[in-house]
């Protein structure tokens, strides 16, 4: 071969090389640091997997945020209208965090279907409700209506 | 009557816009003067309609007209005057708005300066930016017009501005952020100018490079105040989250960044020249991809897309259109952009490649990270969010890399540099580089042992010290000790060398701030004390205390280190009244090494609160040093060849005109 196509030849395996491992890569990690999320009744039902770190949220049930007196854990319930998932959280709760308000929580599920909180966001501004809350709040309520509709 | 009059104003400006895109560009065919030299007076009326129909939005929102439902929705009769005026791009509506006055802005001066281009190519440059400017103008009027009014039930009182917002920082951050994007459409216009001319020469770059410098700088301190924003703001101590909305900035940054190089080389050396026209396209690609992603919500959900869908397919059509368009021009006049000199070894050339690489592939990673969640939602893959370790992961090793060949950029030579000279200037600052990185971190432990002993801490300070002592170096080397050769240092190398110190700095901050933070979430009692590192934090007691528009509780902590009284620290917890919504005012003690920050967060009972208290230290480098790129950005931008130069093109273009 000509020493100058050989020369390009090497140079064109060696970027095919490079992009094949970063893409590799890539998607490993976008595999690994995806994280998933779930309505409550998925939590429950057993669809997330346990002790994987996923989000998942609802609105905080009503009379369900309790404190630690001595310390900065908090225990609270989210729901999206059909299932109610328990939160356990240590640390400080987000400005907009209420009951019956929208939240989500990341961390990983315990043995007990207990989601093990790292973070907890609530919404931004008055008006917003994280799209996803909204989205299973409305699929619960949906499948509520149909169950009654079955009764009958 | 104003907001009528805005109205109008935007709907001329439109039709001069329409002027300025099509009779420049036909009359560079056809070679008709005075249909080339209209692209400048419809500029320049342009400019002066945006101006004015923005002004009259600011009237609105200073004269409190909620019968206009952008006011109504984002103002309200307590904000200050000053949150008032920053309210006009609170929102979607408004700081369209601001962008399309920002773009004129930038048109008006480079017509304003464009004299000193030949007429065909100033006149395409209108054209380009003309057409941009359309595309606004009409995404502005038929899907997001901030003069719409609600009538005839006026409210008496607005919704008010985002707590959040009301704030110095966003007065100034997205004024700043949009210079800087939308300062990306003038190379982006030269760019495709150029393609459509065919001519792209040395004074083509010329022309083009203080351009890009100066857009540059406003998007370097237009992110680096939005990263400060959100450090004090927000509440919580976090600068940078790997947020879509940030990654958003942050890809037309790197971009320009990897375009501010190569088309060095293109200017010198006349090589890269098709990958400059590329980059310059996509750098203000993703300018608009970003201005986009953040203002049609498709971020929040890909369904907000779908419940406003003239927005979305307005936003998808004219992404398609400059993007595409613009990749069609490049590839059917692309390739005749020949490099007209070869480069081999470790030249500068090779340098600035490496440079070009290791950015693209950045941006390319974090370009992946931000839409890979969207397409899972569209492809009904379940809802995800990717976290900040796969950023992290790819964009650490490849900032160290870029480092350990930054410090060799002042030693580099065009076309041939002799490698193991290269390597030779690099011994003594490696050396000293490496021992004071490895000494320093045991110093900053109170025992030595491995578990306190930071290896992030260690890698950060070689790379530092490596780039800050290599161009001591090569400014010694250089300057010679005589005075007369500091005089002759170019403004292009003071300004590579503040803005690589910049860099230094900035990766210093981050490096140290992360490895040495210290946080604590605690529960206190009024009287409780918590110890941080070498600080004592005293909790003394929470009191009311409010503003103009919002009540709010302070808390009163008294922070000593040993005996001594440092610091007694006033974080507050605000409720705005307007909208009921809570927000956390931190307490901040700045020094350049370090930062004392306290948060209140929420009451639990009795007396007891909730308290963040954070020691972060060398945090503030983070912003200094990105201060300090976009200072060397203007630096370099203001060098004295780029006025000269172009005087001498001048005189020769006039010359040639009055004998012609």
């Amino acid at each position: 071969m000509h020493p100058m196509r050989k020369q390009r030849l090497q140079i064109v395996v060696m970027i095919i090389a490079a992009s094949a491992v970063a893409a590799g890569l890539i998607i490993y990690k976008l595999g690994q640091n995806a994280n998933f999320f779930y309505t409550p009744s998925q939590v429950l039902s057993g669809e997330a997997p346990e002790g994987t770190f996923i989000r998942a949220g609802g609105m905080v049930v009503e009379g369900s945020v309790r404190r630690d007196p001595n310390s900065l854990a908090v225990d609270f319930e989210v729901t999206d209208g059909s299932a109610i998932l328990g939160v356990r959280y240590t640390g400080i709760l987000p400005d907009l965090f209420a009951e019956n308000e929208a939240a989500i929580a990341a961390g990983k599920v315990d043995q007990n279907r207990v989601l093990q909180a790292s973070e907890v966001l609530a919404k931004h501004d008055e008006k917003y409700t994280p799209p996803e809350v909204a989205e299973s709040m409305n699929a619960a309520y949906k499948a509520k209506q149909k169950r009654k509709a079955d009764k009958l | 009557m104003t907001a009528e009059l805005g109205h109008i104003a935007l709907i001329i400006a439109l039709c001069m816009a329409v002027f300025q895109t099509l009779v420049p560009m036909a009359g560079s065919f056809k070679g008709y003067q005075t249909w080339m030299r209209l692209g400048q007076t419809m500029a320049f009326g342009q400019f002066v309609f945006i101006a004015l129909s923005f002004a009259c939005l600011s009237m609105a929102f200073l004269n409190d007209d909620f019968s206009v439902a952008y006011v109504a929705n984002n103002s309200n009769t307590l904000l200050p005057d000053r949150f008032k005026m920053s309210a006009v791009w609170g929102a979607h509506e408004g700081s369209l708005l601001l962008w399309a006055l920002i773009l004129a802005g930038w048109t008006a001066a480079v017509a304003l300066l464009s004299r000193r281009m030949p007429l065909v190519f100033s006149a395409r440059v209108l054209s380009v930016l003309g057409f941009i400017a359309v595309g606004f103008a009409l995404f502005l009027l038929l899907t997001s017009n901030p003069f719409e009014r609600i009538l005839p039930v006026v409210p008496i009182e607005g919704g008010d501005l985002n707590p959040l917002l009301q704030d110095f920082g966003l007065i100034v951050h997205p004024p700043m952020l949009y210079m800087g994007y939308v300062g990306f459409s003038v190379p982006f216009a030269f760019a495709i100018a150029a393609l459509i001319g065919g001519q792209f020469d040395s004074a083509w770059a010329r022309w083009a490079r203080p351009w890009i410098n100066a857009a540059w700088m406003f998007l370097t301190i237009g992110i680096c105040l939005g990263s400060w924003w959100a450090y004090y703001e927000l509440g919580w101590g976090g600068w940078w989250f790997w947020d879509p909305v940030e990654n958003a900035s942050f890809m037309p940054w790197l971009i320009g960044t990897a375009l501010m190089h190569s088309i060095a080389a293109s200017e010198k050396r006349g090589v890269f020249r098709s990958w400059t026209l590329l980059l310059a396209i996509f750098t203000f690609s993703l300018s608009l991809l970003g201005t986009f992603l953040v203002r049609s919500g498709v971020l929040t959900s890909v369904h907000a897309f779908a419940s406003d869908p003239e927005r979305g397919i307005f936003i998808l059509a004219f992404l398609f259109v400059v993007v595409g368009g613009s990749l069609l021009l490049f590839a059917l006049r692309g390739p005749q952009m020949r490099s007209s000199s070869d480069y081999q070894g470790w030249s500068r050339e090779t340098m600035l490649l490496i440079n070009n690489v290791l950015l693209v592939s950045a941006t390319a990673m974090i370009l992946v990270g931000t839409l890979y969640p969207l397409l899972a939602d569209v492809l009904d893959l379940g809802k995800i969010s990717v976290g900040p370790p796969y950023f992290s992961f790819f964009f650490v090793p490849t900032t160290a890399i870029l480092m350990v060949f930054l410090g060799f950029a002042g030693f580099s030579r065009w076309q041939s540099t002799d490698g193991r000279l290269m390597l030779r200037k690099g011994i003594i600052p490696g050396v000293i580089s490496l021992v004071l990185g490895l000494i320093l971190p045991a110093l900053a432990v109170e025992e030595l042992s491995w578990s306190t002993y930071s290896l992030s801490a260690v890698v950060t300070l070689v790379l530092v010290f490596w780039v800050i002592t290599m161009s001591a170096e090569d400014l010694l080397l250089k300057v010679d000790g005589k005075a007369a050769n500091l005089k002759g240092l170019t403004g292009s190398y003071w300004g590579m060398l503040t803005a690589h110190a910049g860099l230094a700095v900035c990766v210093l901050g981050v490096g140290l701030s992360t490895s040495y933070d210290l946080q604590r979430d605690v529960r206190m009692v009024p009287g409780d004390h918590v110890d941080l590192g070498e600080y004592n934090f005293q909790f003394i007691g929470v009191k009311p205390a409010d503003g103009p528009n919002f009540s709010a509780y302070r808390g009163e902590v008294v922070v000593t280190s040993g005996d001594q009284v440092v610091t007694t620290l006033w974080p507050e917890k605000r409720n705005y009244k307007a909208a009921g919504q809570t927000m956390t005012e931190a307490a901040i003690d700045g020094k350049l090494t370090r930062d004392l920050y306290v948060s209140l967060g929420e009451p639990l009972g009795g007396n007891a609160w909730a308290i963040r208290v954070q020691v972060k230290p060398f945090v503030r480098c983070i912003w200094l040093g990105a201060l300090m790129a976009g200072l060397g950005g203007l630096i370099a931008g203001n060098d004295k060849r780029y006025r000269r130069r172009k005087n001498r093109i001048t005189s020769v273009l006039n010359a040639g005109g009055i004998s012609a």
